[in-house]
């Protein structure tokens, strides 16, 4: 079987796949990064803040997201935030929400839960000496946070939060449930149009390996730059 | 409301008053339902299928192409006829097996053009034209396995596509007929075509138009043959609008019945079915059937099979 | 919107012969359940082996970690499972080969053994994480207590990491837990294969979505639930 492999497809397909699919992939991923850390950042400390009520819906978000399948989150988003829209705006008709900025309110609002998770660790690896030795210099809540705790927890937590942009980069396949064109979607209607299913499954997997392998060796050489000594 | 559309919505208020004081604009006052919306949009949106060869798939450009779509493109005209619009947009939009529904019912497409076997339980949620194509349901296997017949698969392990009318077929005959039959579900055709030559399953039960297109396109076409026997009578593919809308339905029904019994109609078939289709040349060579020609002759959009 | 609901199709009977669309449901639950169960169980101990490995002084141990790491957690999931399912029966030798694609129930067990490895991978990293993330000093004193390296990890090193990695481990349990929708490509019948089939016989969607959306999210209740017990009854008291 392995011998009469056809790999003519995916010569012919390159363009489509890297010019449409990968590009795709790429800035879905970095955008819906960048909104997850941050979203996520505010929901550990407001998880960590002890204000009753915050903290509670804080968890409450963070605990609904991990329990459901993306896939249904995307689902659900891709179809409601049409009649959301409308709503909000006294639109009569459902308003047309194109299938990106969907995919990306989806991403950024579900992947902010793991973000946050990961910050709640970093926050809580921090001895809570140094909190209270900010408060005794005088510092208020803000500057404690982003002067003394956030810049370590950030630290100590970046291999895991490199790594979890590393799987939401994978993730992003899932968007195939919208049939939209990312790199894994434009790789399997080839494949499925052609019937090539061996060959561009492989090549996918060579692909996301190759990505995904430079990726990390690049965050275990930032990992050994700043890591701190104890 | 925002003042904008307060302000749009008194224009056309007033174009209304003075189209229903002309003497000709009678039937426009009426629209309702989809004419309404694509009147006043300017645009009617196609749901597409990414890999439906030949009925609506991408082609060699990585744009949609098929058998169904062409229909469509010939409803999308009807409608502009109807409509008396000098420019209208045909908009097209992906859909899966997953989304087709909600995205009729939320009025993102307005026609699904692909494979979709109308049946009666369908029916409950959306409305279909008259039929393109039948097909019965029959399997494929290696020539070298030597399988012709329902019975020569007792005790076999069959794959089907998952969710299809299909693998409820198969199930039935199984214990009817008390087959001993393993049965897989999979993903896609594709994946489930894969089973078969990967020798995970013996067989692969489908609609016997999809298995052709399979094979054709599979790496040694020669090396896998389509039963004579049939699981089912030829059921019926139609063109999806959403349910309770007369007035589209007449327009897509009227354009599709004159493209079927003018000579365009039959052509349009031997296109895609008799003929090399892009991306790389195939042909499926499927001549007519005897049902086909019947329907082409006198169109109905019935979801029974024994109406064919 | 256009939609015909209909809340009663659960109790309509299923076409595919054995009971109703509720039953057919829960069983994709059920397959959901044991599947995510199996698979975490390989997870964990090859994942904790493999995090360990990579925090060793030895250089050939660290290699294999990073090695085993590298390559289950650089390819999607779907990608693998289709590789595990499809491709490597091919490449084991002809007898073998057809003796796996001949065993009953292949979809499960390369599901398990698939999702297994894969989730191994992510566990080792939160070990890993976990274990560089305690202060130098406790592996110095396990040294100085006279503790051979093994001794270290069993009394004082592991027991410390796996509080730190509590939180995020329970990610990666409700992670693996869905990722079993996965398994959906190889034609496992779990709970996502279940809903978008009844979904494709009825054509009620939304109806077929939201009881899935629903048990994924009492299940799921259920691990965190007993994550937050475990958190605060495994808890030193004094640390916060």
């Amino acid at each position: 079987m392995l011998s009469n492999f056809d790999f003519s497809v995916i010569l012919t397909s390159l363009p489509y796949l890297f010019g449409q699919g990968m590009v795709f992939t790429v800035s879905l991923t970095a955008m819906a990064a960048a909104g997850g850390v941050v979203f996520g950042t505010l929901l550990a400390m407001a998880r960590l803040s002890g204000i009753p009520g915050l903290w509670h819906v804080a968890k409450g978000y963070v605990e609904l997201c991990r329990s459901l399948p993306l896939v249904l989150v995307i689902f659900w988003f891709y179809f409601l935030v049409p009649y959301i829209g409308a709503y909000l705006t006294g639109s009569s008709t459902p308003i047309q929400v194109g299938a990106f900025p969907s995919a990306l309110i989806t991403f950024i609002a579900f992947e902010a839960a793991y973000f946050a998770e990961i910050m709640r660790a970093g926050i809580q690896s921090i001895p809570k000496g140094q909190t209270a030795a900010a408060q005794a210099l005088g510092m208020n809540y803000w500057q404690t946070m982003g002067n003394v705790v956030l810049p370590q927890a950030f630290r100590n937590m970046l291999p895991l939060l490199l790594t979890q942009t590393i799987v939401l980069f994978q993730d992003t396949s899932l968007v195939y449930v919208l049939s939209l064109t990312d790199f894994m979607g434009a790789a399997s209607k080839v494949a499925q149009r052609d019937g090539r299913l061996v060959e561009m499954y492989i090549f996918a997997a060579l692909v996301y390996f190759a990505v995904c392998f430079t990726a990390s060796f690049l965050v275990r050489r930032l990992q050994r730059r700043v890591a701190i000594i104890r | 409301m925002t003042q904008f559309e307060l302000a749009r919505r008194g224009v056309a208020a007033a174009l209304g008053l003075t189209l229903a004081l002309a003497p000709l604009s009678g039937h426009a006052q009426d629209l309702t339902g989809t004419l309404k919306k694509v009147k006043d949009s300017g645009a009617i949106t196609i749901g597409y299928r990414d890999a439906s060869v030949p009925f609506s798939y991408l082609g060699a450009d990585q744009k949609p192409i098929g058998y169904a779509l062409d229909i469509c493109y010939k409803i999308a005209d009807a409608v502009k006829a109807e409509l008396k619009l000098d420019k209208m947009e045909v908009k097209l939009n992906p859909v899966t097996s997953a989304t087709r529904i909600p995205l009729i019912a939320n009025g993102t497409i307005d026609l699904e053009c692909g494979s979709t076997t109308n049946n009666a339980e369908r029916e409950k949620q959306v409305a279909f034209t008259n039929s393109h194509f039948l097909t019965a349901t029959r399997f494929v296997s290696k020539k070298s396995a030597n399988l012709h017949t329902i019975e020569d698969l007792k005790g076999k392990t069959v794959v089907s596509t998952s969710g299809t009318t299909n693998i409820k077929q198969i199930n039935e005959a199984n214990t009817e007929r008390k087959l001993g039959l393993t049965i897989l579900p999979a993903k896609d055709h594709a994946e489930a075509f894969l089973m078969v030559e990967t020798g995970r399953a013996a067989a692969f039960v489908m609609d016997d138009v999809l298995l052709a297109s399979l094979v054709a396109s599979s790496k040694d076409p020669g090396a896998y043959e389509i039963s004579k026997e049939a699981l089912s009578k030829p059921e019926p593919y139609g063109i999806m609008l959403r349910k309770d809308d007369p007035a589209f339905k007449k327009v897509a029904d009227a354009a599709t019945a004159k493209l079927y019994t003018s000579p365009a109609g039959p052509a349009l078939y031997d296109k895609w079915f008799t003929q090399a289709i892009p991306p790389r040349g195939i042909n499926l060579n499927l001549p007519m059937s005897e049902e086909m020609k019947k329907q082409f002759a006198n169109p109905i959009a019935s979801p029974d099979p024994a109406a064919y | 919107m256009n939609y015909n609901w209909n809340w009663g199709i659960f109790f309509d009977a299923s076409p595919e012969g054995n009971g109703t669309y509720a039953d057919m449901l829960l069983s994709g639950l059920m397959w959901t359940i044991v599947t995510a169960l199996c698979a975490w169980v390989i997870a964990f101990c090859l994942g904790s082996v493999i995090g360990v490995l990579r925090t060793l002084p030895s250089k050939t141990a660290n290699a294999i970690g990073t090695a085993y790491v590298e390559l289950f957690r650089n390819i999607p999931l779907l990608v693998q499972m289709f590789l595990w399912y499809f491709v490597l029966p091919e490449l084991l030798p002809q007898r073998l080969g057809d003796a796996v694609k001949q065993m009953p129930d292949a979809p499960f067990y390369t599901a398990v053994v698939c999702l297994g490895f894969f989730t191994a991978s992510r566990v080792a990293e939160q070990v890993r994480a976990g274990i560089q993330a305690l202060p130098r000093g406790q592996r110095m004193a396990g040294t100085a207590m006279g503790f051979t390296v093994a001794q270290t990890y069993r009394y004082v090193l592991l027991p410390n990491a796996y509080r730190i990695i509590l939180p995020p481990l329970t990610s990666e349990f409700l992670n693996n837990l869905k990722n079993t929708s996965v398994a959906l490509t190889i034609g496992l019948l779990e709970l996502t294969a279940r809903a978008r089939s009844m979904q494709e016989f009825s054509f009620q969607v939304f109806e077929a979505f939201t009881a899935a959306t629903i048990l994924y999210v009492i299940i799921n209740l259920c691990v965190v639930t007993a994550a937050t017990f475990l958190e605060k009854a495994v808890a030193i008291p004094g640390q916060r």
